[in-house]
């Protein structure tokens, strides 16, 4: 019993964080039509940016200070992408496509340049370390810290979109992008904004990933990045709902499969449904709605 | 090796690429020596073995633009079909002891029938969730090698290939020059192919296919199937390079099935010039020249003196290689066939001092052309 | 209010439009008419920015062609487009809000001219019947200030007495703002339209008094060709849907 409830949580606990990675990039694919691959890089750079912060601050409230300043670089990352290279590219879907892809390469050589591609190791508090005990099963509290920031994010972004003016922007817009403008409204600035929200969940992920893995590297963000993917398109693109569903589904099968049969069958599992999420209902879960 | 243009005799067109093959295969004899692009003399197998590697992938990104730049298939998981060619001849001639010539056709037609069934899957959907889903599968590629399942990928490390097990003219570096060979004949091999398949009425469906699938639908041709035999055919060529590749290495690793491989043909073909006909090779052969040299140039007394900020980057050779894709793509979109393209065009406009806006559009590069229309409108 | 001049796009490889050249005038509704596929829709389209194309368009005076979109309605021109558009996913109050441009929308007029939009508001848009659709879509416009209105047919798909209703605002609409109205249905266009306005072959075939084309059935017949409905029926004006309808192919 107390495996399952270990299993379980340490599931939802990945998944959580694939929501806050998947979240962004659904609303960024839903809205924009633009397939981020630069999203890995918003992720590192919330990773490291959190990891440089937490080395020089310290006391009780350091690591969320530093958690919040990497969450704003990931924000001020995404927000000047999308000014700089995405706009730019208006109505070139696939050269967007290819200038985030140029952007990872690049982007994940710049830190390897600066930090080296080794991991380093994480300034992670230290009752994240500790367990609580849950139902008979010793937790790791860093799960716990990961499902309770997601549903934070969760109710948040859910307010966000239902009750304010670029909210319901963002929501018409992934229905219907082109209506919107004929109704007056300049897509645009709610590009950049969600670009902006993307990176800052994008950097959050990457800040408590950092604690759930004990170390940050160049290269972390790209191989959650292809999950995230998988997220997206099962939960349906541009549903914040959907990735959350999504999510759960993933994180717990990939970690009950993982367990229970070899490992690396619970990756394989997940590929496989998605797979039939796309042959029985392709536009995924929730299909193509912001909520 | 640069576009001609299309109202050149075609006689040229026809003699130009042979010629190039042809001082290409007698490359290996000269002992010319470019201090700086190599480090030895044209006929070292150091050389060799780069110039070998760059014309493989310039066959593995015309491969792939067959796929990308052709049919319109934005496929992230191209890297599985040439990791199963090159850990399938490799696993076949390293732990089943077969012979070279068996395992050769085996591995090549197993890449081929694995992209036919995971196509038949992938195909249903398009755009967006397409390349997800091929980057899913290549992504159970990656995480199974890395498993080593039975003992048969060797893991992280990669698996060697039993060189006693080969013919003896492709194994040693004085027969480096062999795998030379052997690897300009796998890219005249796809290169012919694939313009073959170009030139075709079946190039004419994946042009039509690219622009709209609905035109094709209606003149009662499946747009499914034709995909799916492009998918299939491309995936036979990625396998077939993953062979040479495998010799010309000596052996296989997981990095061949990460979806940074196929990021990277992806740039081929885009730095190339995606859909043109010698854009790819180019891309291919320019890409993994750089990739591997760049390395080194880190070192160099040039870059030794610049400023730490500045040095850090540059050797970095993903970091140039993704700025300078970065660039291509705002201005030059077709790559460097198109710059080639508008090069050639400007000249041309120049001796006859006439400009035909007609013409010009007409031979921009698929993408080029379009996009300069649309992105007139700002917005 | 709206003058076009020689406006040529592209869909696809197809020229579609090859040198538009018509005007709208400053009150009541000018109807542009043609055959299925003809290029009605995208004539809107090329207008308001949607579709890439050359040409000339002034919009009160100003030349506006190549403005992105959203700044042209801005400027005054509200659209309402062929099916309607409105945000399924939305409410109809939300559907309403979103349109609102101005610090003081007129939800009065709005309301007094659709008063199920006042009791339908928390219905999400999508579950509405395509009469009430078509409502959300006219009123988000009345809520700002246009200067004219362009119209894809609003009365495709609808059942007989909504097409009575929805005609019937749209005439009273037309007494405050200026609208170019694309239609099928001739009955409609006999109630409402003074001027019309007619396309073939990428280009305008005819321009003049609605009445005059209406009123002459050959003309009408070669320029709009057979499945145009209300054709030579005699319909009454009040009673425009009863006409049988020819399904739309499109």
């Amino acid at each position: 019993m107390s495996t399952v409830v270990l299993l379980a949580l340490t599931g939802l606990g990945l998944g959580a964080l694939y929501f806050l990675i998947a979240s962004g990039l659904s609303l960024v694919f839903g809205l924009a039509d633009v397939l981020n691959f630069a999203h890995g890089l918003f992720l590192s750079v919330g990773a490291y940016a959190t990891w440089w912060a937490g080395g020089r601050l310290s006391g009780p409230w350091g690591f969320t200070v530093a958690v919040l300043f990497g969450v704003a670089c990931g924000a001020a990352v995404g927000g000047l992408v999308e000014l700089v290279l995405i706009r730019p590219l208006y109505r070139r879907p696939t050269e967007q496509v290819l200038v985030t892809v140029g952007l990872s390469l690049a982007g994940v050589a710049l830190l390897q340049a600066g930090w080296g591609a080794d991991p380093r190791r994480y300034p992670s508090p230290q009752w994240t370390q500790k367990v609580t005990r849950v139902l008979g099963a010793d937790v790791p509290n860093d799960r716990l810290l990961l499902i309770g920031v997601a549903v934070l994010v969760l109710a948040g972004l859910l307010a966000i979109l239902r009750f304010t003016r670029y909210g319901l922007v963002i929501r018409a817009g992934v229905e219907n992008r082109a209506m919107v403008s004929a109704l007056g409204i300049d897509v645009r600035r709610a590009f950049t904004l969600v670009f902006a929200i993307g990176g800052a969940l994008a950097g959050l992920a990457g800040a408590l990933g950092g604690v759930y893995f004990g170390s940050v590297s160049p290269g972390q963000g790209a191989s959650l990045l292809i999950f995230a993917f998988i997220v997206v398109v099962i939960g349906g693109m541009g549903s914040v709902t959907g990735s959350a569903y999504a999510a759960v589904a993933v994180g717990l099968l990939q970690q009950f499969v993982n367990y229970y049969g070899t490992a690396g069958a619970g990756d394989i599992c997940v590929v496989a449904l998605l797979a039939v999420v796309l042959l029985v209902r392709p536009a995924g879960i929730a299909g193509r709605a912001a909520t | 090796m640069s576009q001609s243009p299309s109202r050149a005799a075609p006689a040229f067109r026809a003699v130009a690429p042979l010629a190039v093959v042809a001082v290409a295969a007698v490359l290996p004899w000269s002992t010319v020596d470019i201090p700086g692009v190599f480090d030895g003399p044209l006929n070292s197998p150091g050389t060799l073995q780069l110039l070998a590697l760059c014309l493989v992938f310039g066959g593995l990104a015309t491969g792939y633009d067959l796929l990308f730049g052709r049919a319109g298939l934005l496929s992230f998981g191209h890297a599985l079909y040439l990791a199963v060619g090159a850990y399938g001849v490799d696993i076949l001639v390293t732990h089943a002891h077969w012979p070279l010539w068996a395992a050769v056709p085996a591995a090549a037609v197993g890449g081929a029938a694995l992209a036919a069934l995971l196509g038949s899957v992938a195909l249903r959907t398009t755009g967006i969730a397409f390349a997800m889903v091929t980057l899913a599968f290549a992504q159970v590629g990656s995480i199974l090698t890395q498993r080593d399942p039975g003992g048969l990928t060797g893991g992280e490390e990669g698996l060697p290939m039993d060189g006693s097990r080969l013919p003896g003219f492709l194994v040693g570096v004085a027969n480096t020059v062999n795998l030379y060979w052997l690897a300009l004949a796998f890219l005249v091999v796809v290169v012919v192919v694939v313009h073959r398949v170009d030139r075709g009425p079946y190039g004419r469906v994946l042009a039509g296919l690219r622009d709209d699938e609905r035109r094709v639908a209606v003149l009662g041709l499946s747009p499914y199937r034709f995909k799916l035999v492009t998918f299939t055919l491309s995936g036979g060529l990625a396998a077939l390079g993953g062979v040479v590749y495998a010799l010309v290495v000596g052996g296989a690793s997981p990095a061949l099935a990460a979806s940074d491989l196929t990021l990277s043909l992806l740039v081929m073909a885009v730095l190339g010039g995606p859909g043109t006909r010698w854009g790819p090779v180019i891309g291919g052969i320019l890409y993994t020249y750089l990739d591997q040299r760049l390395t080194s140039l880190g070192g160099t007394g040039a870059v030794r003196h610049l400023p730490g900020v500045l040095r850090g980057p540059l050797s970095q050779p993903l970091f140039v290689l993704g700025a300078v894709f970065i660039l291509a793509v705002y201005f030059a979109p077709g790559g460097l066939a198109g710059l080639g393209r508008r090069g050639a065009a400007l000249a041309r406009a120049l001796r006859t001092r006439r400009s035909d806006p007609a013409r010009a559009g007409a031979g921009a590069a698929p993408g080029a052309g379009a996009t300069a229309a649309t992105g007139a409108t700002e917005n | 209010m709206l003058a076009v001049r020689d406006l040529s796009a592209w869909i696809g490889g197809s020229h579609i439009l090859q040198g538009v050249t018509f005007a709208v005038a400053g009150t009541g509704v000018t109807a542009l008419l043609g055959r299925n596929g003809v290029g009605k829709t995208s004539t809107l389209r090329a207008i308001l920015g949607e579709l890439p194309a050359t040409g000339s368009v002034t919009f009160d005076g100003e030349p506006v062609l190549g403005r992105p979109t959203h700044r042209l309605v801005r400027a005054g021109l509200g659209y309402v487009p062929e099916d309607r558009c409105v945000f399924a996913g939305l409410s109809v109050a939300e559907n309403l809000r979103l349109a609102c441009r101005v610090p003081d929308p007129d939800y009065d007029t709005v309301y007094s001219l659709f008063p199920e939009l006042r009791t339908r508001a928390r219905q999400r848009a999508g579950t509405l019947s395509g009469g009430q659709q078509q409502m959300v879509a006219i009123g988000r416009l009345l809520l700002n200030p246009n200067r004219l209105l362009l119209i894809d047919e609003p009365t495709k798909g609808l059942a007989p007495r909504v097409v009575a209703e929805v005609t019937a605002v749209i005439a009273e609409v037309a007494q405050r703002v200026p609208i170019l109205l694309v239609e099928q249905n001739l009955a409609v266009v006999r109630r409402l339209a003074g001027t019309a306005v007619v396309l073939a072959a990428g280009r305008v075939a005819w321009q003049g008094e609605a009445a005059d084309l209406l009123g002459d059935a050959d003309r009408t017949r070669s320029l709009l060709g057979v499945g145009s409905t209300g054709l030579g029926r005699g319909a009454a004006s009040d009673a425009p849907g009863q006409t049988d309808r020819k399904k739309d192919h499109r």
